[in-house]
């Protein structure tokens, strides 16, 4: 069981009602995808938050990665909407 | 010259100009976003992520002195609660001569819209709260420079 750093960002942030959190995650989650589908059931804020997982941009890391990325036990995940800066 | 930073104060135009002109160059070209006050909008939230924005802004600017011959880039970007008529952002570059700076600007604003941790809040009078969609035409700009 992998425990991971996960921060939340912008609407992602408000409808999961916390900045981030560290997560025991089963061993069988290894990807960034998997990690949303697993949020996404775990509880009401996460269904919230994840309904829609192509709306859901990650990094690990900080890279930007795809929703296929993996992630290490000390890895720092981010979960936040597309971007809309300038 | 490679001068990047996110603030939460007021960006100083005039001072930052004054830093970046201070090479001298031939040509220099500048791009300023404001907050619009448009359907009653009180309050403009940029939020940021602690590390990847900067790194992310830090990136954006190699990449176009990467790509242009550049003599200096300036990318400030304001983060934080902001009222209509304030400055977002502000991009400078300079070059000897305009066709480099002039793309260069285009460069940095199309692509900051779309590679840059920031996430857009709008609060209006009426009370009504929104996060800012992505524009398909933003990312059509940004894609349009690969």
């Amino acid at each position: 069981m992998a425990l991971v750093q996960i921060s939340y960002f912008a609407w992602v942030r408000e409808r999961m009602g916390i900045g981030g959190e560290t997560v025991a995650l089963p061993a069988a989650i290894t990807s960034v995808g998997a990690v949303i589908a697993w949020l996404a059931a775990r509880d009401a804020a996460g269904a919230a938050a994840f309904a829609e997982p192509a709306q859901i941009r990650a990094a690990v890391d900080g890279n930007m990665v795809g929703h296929d990325a993996g992630f290490t036990s000390t890895s720092d995940i981010a979960l936040f909407p597309p971007v809309t800066g300038g | 010259m490679k001068h990047v930073h996110i603030t939460a104060q007021a960006i100083d135009v005039s001072s930052e100009i004054s830093f970046h002109d201070s090479g001298g160059h031939g040509a220099s070209a500048s791009f300023v976003g404001r907050v619009r006050g448009d359907g009653g909008l009180t309050e403009l939230f940029l939020e940021h992520h602690p590390t990847m924005t900067t790194a992310a802004l830090d990136a954006l600017a190699a990449g176009a002195l990467a790509r242009w011959p550049l003599a200096a880039v300036t990318v400030v970007h304001r983060v934080g609660a902001m009222t209509p008529g304030q400055v977002i952002v502000l991009v400078l570059t300079s070059s000897d001569h305009r066709a480099a700076a002039l793309a260069a600007t285009a460069y940095l604003i199309d692509r900051l819209k779309t590679d840059v941790p920031l996430w857009k809040r709008e609060s209006y009078a009426d009370g009504r709260v929104s996060w800012v969609a992505p524009r398909e035409s933003d990312t059509a700009r940004a894609a349009a420079w690969d």
